[in-house]
């Protein structure tokens, strides 16, 4: 009788262990690291330091160069 | 510096769609999510225009304003994104952007709206720089490995211009003084916002007498 009663006990326990809820915390955006601090693969463009601002800052002004044909290209605007 | 943005040139675009490829290549964008595509007005009429759109990292961006969750960020060089763990892919972004720049794969069970996914300017997200996690996510990281957008720099007339906002300015400038002409830059103003007291106020009428 009390093996019974201590299962229907647990049977019990474990039917509204099914009705609990989750605990919810509140989830918030992750911190980014800059850009300049670069990062490890092998496919960083060569000519600036990562970790440094001032060179990345240099690096992207220079890259942007590359779109402007009259940089590139010989003949320049009269 | 200058905050980071796009120009797209009317004059120069032929509508090729390398700046569409380029960008889902690079960051192995899914089908039925573009990034970036080209719009064409005026489609088959002489004179038509082609200009190539993505999200603008607006300087005022309506996306972060409307967010019911707060998953928007702005990065010190106004890159405009996102964190894709908090976003609840609700789609107020969507209606909010004059851009239509938010997109949403729609690949799971009975249709389901996926998390948004948007232009990164090819920054990635908060994960780690060039990790797997952020390569998954958000696509390739090209800003930490100090290149531009895949987009622009792939442009083959360089009609989409992207990169520090004055430099990109300056190459525009120095195009329009050349050619004379051509000088509007679509989505320029609603992103980045009007010049403020530039340009000379318009010549009042002299009051004369009656």
């Amino acid at each position: 009788m009390s093996t019974l009663r201590i299962a229907g006990g647990l049977a019990v326990l474990l039917a509204l262990g099914a009705c609990g809820e989750k605990p919810q915390t509140l989830t918030h955006r992750k911190a980014d690291s800059p850009s300049w601090d670069g990062t490890k693969n092998g496919f960083v463009a060569r000519g600036w330091k990562a970790g440094d601002q001032t060179s990345w800052e240099d690096q992207m002004r220079l890259r942007a160069q590359s779109q402007n044909e009259y940089v590139r290209a010989a003949a320049k605007p009269q | 510096m200058a905050r980071m943005k796009f120009i797209c040139d009317s004059e120069r675009c032929i509508e090729c769609n390398g700046c569409v490829t380029a960008c889902k290549a690079e960051h192995d964008v899914p089908w039925g999510v573009n990034r970036r595509r080209v719009v064409t007005l005026n489609d088959g009429v002489p004179g038509e225009k082609s200009i190539s759109v993505a999200c603008m990292h607006c300087s005022d961006a309506p996306c972060m304003a409307v967010c019911p969750v707060d998953c928007f960020y702005r990065t010190d060089e106004g890159v405009v994104l996102h964190d894709k763990d908090v976003c609840i892919g609700c789609g107020y972004c969507s209606y909010a952007c004059p851009f239509g720049a938010p997109q949403f794969p729609s690949n799971g069970t009975f249709g389901l709206r996926g998390k948004m996914d948007k232009c990164t300017f090819c920054a990635g997200g908060p994960e780690a720089n060039g990790s797997a996690a952020e390569n998954e996510k958000y696509g390739r990281n090209r800003l930490s490995e100090g290149k531009l957008p895949a987009c622009a720099e792939m442009c083959s007339t360089k009609a989409l211009l992207g990169g520090d906002g004055d430099v990109v300015a300056d190459i525009f400038r120095t195009r329009v003084l050349t050619r004379g002409k051509g000088s509007e830059v679509w989505g320029w103003g609603t992103a980045y916002g009007k010049p403020a007291g530039g340009g000379a106020a318009p010549a009042q009428p002299k009051a004369t007498k009656s």
